[in-house]
């Protein structure tokens, strides 16, 4: 549509880079021109539709994250040591904030490191049996699958802020939680029920999610290899095993890779739940917030860094783990075939 | 024979009831909590005896001001809606269907900023939107939204491009349509679901979104919904209120529940398309 309107396009791209960049090296042939200039006339739209995206991409992530880089070697205002007089701009500390954390100021780092370690392993975890379990039944039953799919989608349509408060109510001491257990738990306060609370509340708010991408998993593998299976006398426990659990393999890795960058962000649920400064629940995520309204914009940048590092350590892990590309790319066909290729160590197969 | 099928049937069923209740369970005490008198709020009955609105007329008594915070949250969530889609349209269309060179390199690019943890663009952000008097807007809380509502947005619709037989565009091609003909006449009216499920996914994130409606904003009056009930102010400073919050939590929910019963096949497909491929 916008090919049509020569002026924005001349100004943004002009004519010779832009066929250079439209894709394919330049025909010699006088013959190829018109060909030519429709592969060039494509990029240039690809490139017009792709732009906006990248644009505000590049505003909204790429521009914060390197400022962030940059934020985090500030320290934050007040005192200068050397002069002994109060500055109004942010002195430059260099690596400070980083050392910081294996020094003094580290005790409260440490312990939300691992907070956040600890929540993502753990409900990633649960949450995976949970929803594997739940895929299982889901898959089975007939009658009442409409019931299923639409109260499994509550959970995770319910706002995490809400879903926090919801479970700062069933664990109020005087709460249902207390009552159904009979036994008196201050849920909400210091201490390791703290964490069991909000990893119940977590658990409960994504295991039908990962459940859902589970099940879709398994509606694609064909029934005639269970009836194979059957044939060969192999037990149903032997055929989740070896069938149903390898072939959802792939469906399941991407699920748990989302969840666990989910749960490495963690901030609304331990929040509203338990409370902010609290150190048994403070997440990576609530800490760096917890500065940067303080304004304490130097440490809380570092501690940002330090999570979109560790973040980026797990995504590529998990990107070998999968053997190649984990967000699902280009070209339908070519790509499956790549990936069942990769696994059996041949990794090049022409497109 | 037959005994274990029927042993088998009703296992199954059991599996389901549980199934059900695990996720309802919750939602159903929010619910019942919401409709009970202050005075018994913490009654431990399955259903509220008797049943009172008293927390809804709190909830929407002028001092809290929460009517103006949904309006806030509607408004919030429906532009980053409307922004993403149109920006993610035309992105997730060459995607799909033009050739053209670093095509995987800028799809894996869009797709992994969504991986980025918000708290770390939340800082520069914070800082900016401070020195150019942004804080208590609501493009402090829509731009920042981007970051993770237009890769969901393009990934979803690329999907969904992609299903879409060719020759439908190669058709109207040849009967002299230009591109961009053919993508405003044959495909865009064709992607309409594709684009309506999206919408949901999309809208119901950005409702749901906390961190930055929260650190964005310290006026009560611009605040979006979650982040006004989590600062609901009980009687006394350590009461905490809450049938007021259940009530206000329910008030929250229910048009996600709605369109959850509404449209439950299509988020379904739209949130498996992704991860199922």
């Amino acid at each position: 549509m916008a090919t049509r309107t020569p002026p924005e396009t001349a100004a943004d791209r002009p004519p010779g880079p832009a066929s250079g960049r439209a894709g394919r090296p330049p025909a010699p042939e006088k013959a190829r021109r018109g060909r030519k200039s429709a592969t060039a006339g494509t990029g240039r739209m690809a490139a017009l539709l792709v732009s906006p995206t990248l644009l505000v991409l590049t505003v909204v992530v790429l521009y914060p994250t390197i400022m962030a880089l940059r934020e985090s070697l500030y320290g934050t205002k007040g005192l200068d040591p050397k002069t002994g007089f109060i500055s109004d701009t942010e002195p430059f500390v260099g690596l400070q904030n980083y050392t910081d954390i294996f020094g003094e100021a580290g005790a409260r780092f440490w312990n939300a490191f691992w907070n956040t370690t600890f929540f993502t392993v753990v409900t990633v975890g649960l949450e995976t049996v949970i929803g594997v379990a739940m895929a299982l039944i889901m898959h089975k039953a007939f009658s009442g699958r409409a019931l299923i799919r639409a109260s499994i989608l509550i959970p995770w349509a319910v706002p995490t802020a809400i879903s926090g408060l919801l479970w700062r109510w069933i664990f109020n001491s005087d709460g249902i939680a207390n009552a159904l257990i009979g036994h008196q738990v201050l849920w909400t306060t210091e201490g390791f029920h703290a964490k069991v609370a909000v990893i119940i509340a977590e658990v409960w708010k994504t295991a039908p999610f990962i459940g859902l991408l589970v099940l879709a998993g398994l509606q694609v593998i064909p029934r005639e290899v269970y009836e194979a299976a059957r044939m060969d006398g192999a037990s149903p426990v032997r055929q989740f095993w070896h069938i149903t659990l390898p072939l959802v393999k792939p469906a399941l890795l991407v699920a748990v890779l989302f969840r666990c960058l989910d749960a490495l962000r963690m901030f609304d649920l331990p929040y509203l739940l338990v409370g902010a400064q609290k150190s048994s629940v403070e997440t990576l995520s609530m800490l760096a917030q917890n500065e940067a309204s303080n304004v304490r914009f130097g440490p809380a940048a570092a501690y940002a860094v330090v999570l979109f590092v560790y973040v980026l350590l797990i995504v590529l892990g998990f990107v070998r783990l999968l053997g190649a590309d984990v967000v699902g790319d280009a070209g339908g066909t070519g790509r499956k075939k790549r990936r069942w290729a990769s696994k059996g160590n041949r990794v090049e197969v022409p497109a | 024979m037959t005994a274990t099928v029927k042993w088998r049937t009703w296992l199954l069923y059991l599996g389901v009831a549980a199934v059900v209740a695990y996720c309802l369970a919750p939602f159903y005490w929010m619910l019942v909590s919401s409709l009970r008198r202050t005075s018994d709020i913490f009654d431990t009955s399955l259903l509220p005896a008797p049943v009172s609105f008293e927390n809804y007329r709190a909830v929407f008594s002028p001092s809290q001001g929460f009517g103006r915070a949904l309006l806030n949250s509607l408004i919030v969530s429906g532009t980053t809606t409307v922004l993403a889609l149109l920006l993610a349209t035309f992105t997730a269309y060459a995607m799909a269907r033009l050739e053209f060179r670093f095509k995987r390199l800028i799809l894996t690019l869009i797709i992994a900023t969504s991986m980025f943890p918000v708290v770390s663009i939340l800082v520069p952000l914070l800082k900016l939107f401070t020195d150019i008097g942004w804080i208590n807007t609501y493009q402090a809380m829509i731009v920042p939204s981007m970051s993770f509502v237009l890769p969901l947005a393009v990934w979803n619709l690329t999907t969904f491009f992609r299903q879409m037989p060719d020759e439908l565009e190669q058709a109207a091609m040849i009967d002299g349509c230009t591109r961009g003909q053919a993508f405003r006449k044959i495909i865009i009216p064709l992607a309409a679901p594709g684009i309506f499920t999206t919408a949901i996914i999309i809208f119901i994130a950005a409702w749901n979104e906390f961190l930055i409606a929260l650190s964005m904003t310290n006026r009560p009056s611009i605040q979006t919904a979650p982040v006004a009930i989590s600062k609901f102010a009980g009687a006394s400073q350590f009461d905490t209120p809450f049938g007021s919050q259940m009530a206000a939590g329910v008030l929250v929910t229910i048009p996600l529940v709605i369109m959850v019963l509404l449209f439950q096949r299509r988020i379904v497909a739209g949130l498996t398309a992704g991860a199922a491929k």
